[in-house]
Formats: C-alpha cells, sequence, structure tokens
C-alpha cells in the first residue's frame, strides 16, 4: 500500500503514515464490528448456560439484536448528573474503549499481518491495560455518586491486585520464547505452550477475568450492592461504550491466551494462506473467550475480602512458584534456546508437563486440605450455635 | 532543520508533557491535577519512543501511570473537599522557588556533559527513520543482561530489591492491627 501512493506522487513519510492510519482504522472497524455478533454470541452461551433461549425475536436466530439495540442506545437521552465533572466524565467512556482497542495493535492475525510488531509486545499489553483502570476512576470520581465512588475504590483494589499474577503468567511465554514480541512468541510454539504449562494458562485466565470484571469477579459493577457501580450514571451511547470495552477486553483475554498459549495463527497451511492463520486464531480465541463465558455464568459473585484473600494469600505465591519452577526446569534441560522444530520442542514440553501435573497436584491437595479444614470449622460453630439454642 | 513527522510528533509529545506539568501545578482541582499528572508522564513515555527506547516507555506507563498515578487518585479520592483548593501563599514560597531553580541548575550541569560525552552536541539534529540516533539495536536484550553482570549493574539492581522488600515489609507490619502481633490479621477478628 506503500508503493502504491508513493506511485502517485506522495512523499515516503506521507505515504507511511497514510498506510499505518487505515491499518489503524481497519483493525479498529474490525474490533467494533466483531463486537456486534460477539455480544449475541455471549447472550446466546449466557442463555443456554441459564436454561433459556437468549434473544430470539430479531432477525433469524436472534441475530441482529445487537444492532436494534445499537440503535435504542444511539436515540436515548444523553443525562449528566448534576455536579457531575464534565469533561472528565465524558472523557472516560473514550479511554475505556481505546485502552482495549490498543491492545490490538500487536494482535498477530496471521504471520505478515500485525499492526506493530513490537519488541516490548508483552510489556506493551501490560502498560495499556493500566488506562482502563485510569477509566475506571475517572468515570467513579466524576459521576457525583457514592455508588461510583465505592466502585472505583473497589476498581483499585481489585484490577491492581490481579495485575500481579496477571504479569507473571505472562511472563511464562516470556521466558519460553525467548522474546516480549508477539509474533516471535506465535513462531516459537512449534508445540502450543498450553500442553507445556496448563497451570500457568489457568492462572491467567482467573487473573484475565478478574481485570475484565466480569463474574465472579464482577465487584465493580455489582447490581445487588452498589447498583452498577462506576457506570451508573451513564446513559445512552456513553453507557454503549462501556459495555462495548467491557465485552471487547474479555474477548481480548480470549485471544490473547490464543496468542500466548495456543499458537495463535498457526496451523495446517496458515504459512501460506494468511486468510487461513486469521480464522484459525479467531477459532482459538472464541475456544478460550468460551471457557471464560462459561465461568461467568457458573460462579456466583465473591466477596471483597474473599476477592483479596483469594489473590494475595493463593494466586500471587502459587504464580512465583509456577515462574521460578517453570525458569528452573527451563534452565537445567538442555538446548531450549535454540528450538526450531517440532522435533526440538517436543522432550522440553513433556518434561514441562510432567511437571506442571506435579504441581497441579501439589496445588490440589493443599486445596482440599483448606476446605476441608474451612467445613470443619463451620460444622464447629453450628453445632455450637444449636447447643447454645438447645440449652435455652 | 526540516519538518519531519518525527519532529511534529516531537513538537506534540512535548507540548503534552510540559502543558500538563503546568497545570498539574497550577490546578485548583486535586483530581484534574492527578489526571493531568498521568498526561505529563504519559508524554514523556512519548518522548521515550521517540529516541528509540520502546522499553523505557513501556516501563513509565506501567509504573507511573499503572501504579503511582492510580494510587494517588486513591489518596485523593479519600481526601475531602479536593475540588475547590483555595490559593494558600505561606511565607516559604521564595525558598520553593528558589530550590526549584537550583535543582533545574543542577539537572542542567549534570546533563550538559554527558549529552558531549555521549555525541550530542547538535540541539537541532533530527533524527528519523531514515537517520535514527545511535542506539544498538538490541538494547532490551544488553540491558537485561547488564543488569545481572557481576562487572556493571547487579549491585545497585540487588540494592534496589532489597529496598523495595523492606518497603512491602514495613509497610504489612504498618498496617498490621495493635495488640495482634502473633497472629496474621485475617484470622485475628474471626471468633
Amino acid at each position: 500500500m506503500t508503493e502504491l501512493l508513493q506511485d502517485i506522487g506522495l512523499s515516503h513519510g506521507l505515504a507511511v503514515f497514510i498506510a499505518k492510519a487505515v491499518g489503524v482504522m481497519v483493525v479498529g472497524a474490525f474490533g467494533l464490528l466483531w463486537t456486534l455478533l460477539g455480544i449475541w454470541i455471549e447472550r446466546k452461551a449466557a442463555g443456554r448456560f441459564q436454561d433459556r433461549l437468549g434473544p430470539n425475536r430479531v432477525g433469524p436466530f436472534g441475530l441482529i439484536q445487537s444492532i436494534a439495540d445499537t440503535v435504542k442506545i444511539l436515540l436515548k437521552e444523553d443525562l449528566m448528573p448534576q455536579g457531575a465533572d464534565r469533561w472528565v466524565f465524558n472523557l472516560a467512556p473514550i479511554v475505556s474503549v481505546v485502552s482495549v482497542m490498543l491492545i490490538w495493535a500487536v494482535v498477530p492475525f496471521s504471520g505478515s499481518w500485525i499492526g506493530s510488531d513490537l519488541n516490548i509486545g508483552v510489556l506493551y499489553l501490560v502498560a495499556v491495560g493500566a488506562f482502563g483502570t485510569v477509566a475506571v476512576l475517572m468515570a467513579g470520581w466524576s459521576s457525583n455518586n457514592k455508588y461510583a465512588l465505592l466502585s472505583a475504590f473497589r476498581s483499585v483494589a481489585q484490577l491492581v491486585s490481579y495485575e500481579v499474577p496477571m504479569v507473571l503468567a505472562l511472563l511464562v511465554p516470556v521466558l519460553l520464547s525467548g522474546s516480549m514480541s508477539t509474533q516471535t512468541i506465535v513462531e516459537q510454539q512449534h508445540i502450543m505452550y498450553l500442553l507445556a504449562v496448563p497451570l500457568t494458562v489457568l492462572i491467567f485466565l482467573t487473573s484475565g477475568q478478574a481485570e475484565t470484571g466480569r463474574g465472579p469477579f464482577d465487584l465493580l459493577e455489582a447490581e445487588s450492592e452498589i447498583v452498577s457501580g462506576f457506570h451508573i450514571e451513564y446513559s445512552g451511547m456513553k453507557f454503549g461504550m462501556f459495555y462495548v470495552a467491557e465485552f471487547l477486553h474479555a474477548f481480548t483475554i480470549g485471544v490473547l491466551t490464543a496468542i500466548l498459549f495456543m499458537g495463535g495463527w498457526r496451523g495446517p497451511f496458515a504459512e501460506d494462506v494468511p486468510l487461513l492463520g486469521f480464522i484459525y486464531l479467531m477459532i482459538k480465541s472464541m475456544v478460550a473467550y468460551m471457557v471464560l463465558i462459561w465461568v461467568r455464568m457458573t460462579l456466583p459473585r465473591l466477596r471483597i475480602d474473599q476477592l483479596l484473600d483469594f489473590n494475595w494469600k493463593f494466586l500471587v505465591p502459587l504464580s512465583l512458584v509456577n515462574l521460578l519452577v517453570v525458569a528452573f526446569v527451563w534452565k537445567i534441560l538442555p538446548d531450549t534456546d535454540q528450538i526450531n522444530s517440532f522435533g526440538d520442542a517436543l522432550v522440553p514440553t513433556l518434561v514441562l508437563l510432567v511437571v506442571n501435573i506435579a504441581l497441579i497436584a501439589g496445588v490440589g491437595a493443599i486445596l482440599r486440605e483448606r476446605g476441608r479444614r474451612e467445613r470443619q470449622r463451620v460444622e464447629a460453630r453450628l453445632t455450637a450455635a444449636e447447643s447454645a439454642a438447645a440449652g435455652d | 532543520m526540516d519538518i519531519t513527522v518525527e519532529s511534529i510528533v516531537f513538537l506534540i509529545f512535548g507540548v503534552l508533557t510540559l502543558g500538563s506539568a503546568l497545570l498539574v501545578v497550577t490546578t485548583r482541582n486535586l483530581f484534574h491535577g492527578a489526571l493531568y499528572l498521568m498526561a505529563s508522564l504519559f508524554g514523556v513515555a512519548g518522548l521515550f519512543v521517540l529516541l528509540a527506547a520502546p522499553f523505557l516507555a513501556g516501563v513509565q506507563v506501567v509504573v507511573y501511570i499503572g501504579a503511582i498515578a492510580i494510587l494517588i487518585i486513591f489518596a485523593i479520592m479519600l481526601t475531602p473537599q479536593v475540588t475547590a483548593m483555595r490559593s494558600v501563599r505561606t511565607a516559604q514560597w521564595p525558598v520553593a522557588v528558589a530550590v526549584a531553580v537550583i535543582f533545574f541548575a543542577l539537572l542542567v550541569s549534570v546533563v550538559t556533559p554527558l549529552m558531549d560525552e555521549l555525541g550530542v552536541d547538535d540541539f537541532a539534529a533530527d533524527f528519523t527513520q531514515e537517520n535514527p540516533p545511535d542506539v544498538p539495536a538490541d538494547s532490551l536484550v544488553r540491558l537485561g543482561e547488564q543488569l545481572v553482570d557481576p562487572q556493571q549493574f547487579m549491585l545497585p539492581f540487588e540494592v534496589a530489591s532489597v529496598l523495595l522488600m523492606a518497603a512491602l515489609i514495613g509497610a504489612v507490619l504498618l498496617v498490621w492491627p495493635e495488640g495482634t502481633r502473633s497472629t496474621p490479621p485475617g484470622e485475628a477478628g474471626d471468633d
């Protein structure tokens, strides 16, 4: 495209600039249009998980429900509470969507389709994630509403805490591939990392679910406690933008899981046909995303103290141990810095898999023991209460 | 000096950094001040990218915007009366101005010889994509290796880790409830 623009007489710098701008728009438009279909898929799946039909009235199978919702949301009155901080209030939904769209810049859609193959790709992912937290803070504070403010407080506790295990989980594919570039991480997965480090994938999905603020970690918008949290005062398209950002963030976690652990665009003939690689990536992303929806629809919401206990007393120590063990095994295995084919990757993958299974078994034993002790404590309390009631 | 895309981007980020920094200290609204601080720090990250140091840019965003600025906002939200700070001018303001000027002079005196050492003597040296500054291509790998090399920066690196560890333990001790030093805080109030 750059050559084409230069041919019609533009300077090199301008041609590169225009080509990049078009690329940004294509990726951005794809992400936002995908949201329309994705929300329909999610609502259908959620319906099935809860033994109901989901959207089924507008269009065949309710397919154009999202479009109807978009029209409705655009026509709604745009309200702003009295005493709201006008600029911050209007800026927050935009920051929220942009923080998610920025992640797509480093998503390798296929061997040659990537927005920008940064050599700090994974660090970039963590960096732009910070803006999502800022958006929640801005919305919560500027709404001039106590529930929104409470939600902003929770967001700091939750989003900042769960960033720690997330970063520690992200370090594992970086360690295994020897690079922070997302494209190199995909290329290095001659055998997908999911098979080598399943525990890391579980940690990443758990902390990813918490980072997006979805059930069982939906404390930011807990309907029964703080009504709907930081976006309580937003109406119309501004609310729509938060909704889109939340959906897109959750789906992006699925995409990242596919890239970092499931081999991204890799698959039969994907090297020669870029479109095929893109299709593989979307299929893998949907698989990871379905797991996230499944968890979201199955588990009840946690309390804030349970949420923080789980993170700091279980997830963070676990991901630290996991990282140390993987790094140690990777160091003592021979030739792990020159893995260029399926055959090279086979032995390290098997060793890591065995180590991971041992780790998971150990963690499982600890969890069983904790659960047993907790049940005993509750039972002891119940019998004490019963005997006290009988004594009256 | 020709106007290149790089120089325009540099101007944008420069104005963003300095303008926001000015607004941080002049705004009457503490919350806005914190947001301007974020914008200013983001501008610095942009300058790092222009200097072909993307790793520093990423770390700048993660550490300053993702952690420090968010904690500042958290503290501000717990403070009453943040929107209308009265203008308070104490007798200390001449001292403050003097300290600021001295600090600025100090920074200039440190940076100027450093620039001579690095060979950056021409302020208008326009770095473009075709004429990049003299930065090694594998700066990220070299940074990592130098941080754990005993001949280079291993000692400062380890000292910084020990300092941060001490701060972590100190923070935990500070929030430990009084009189329950022997049991962890979560289980203290259970029964």
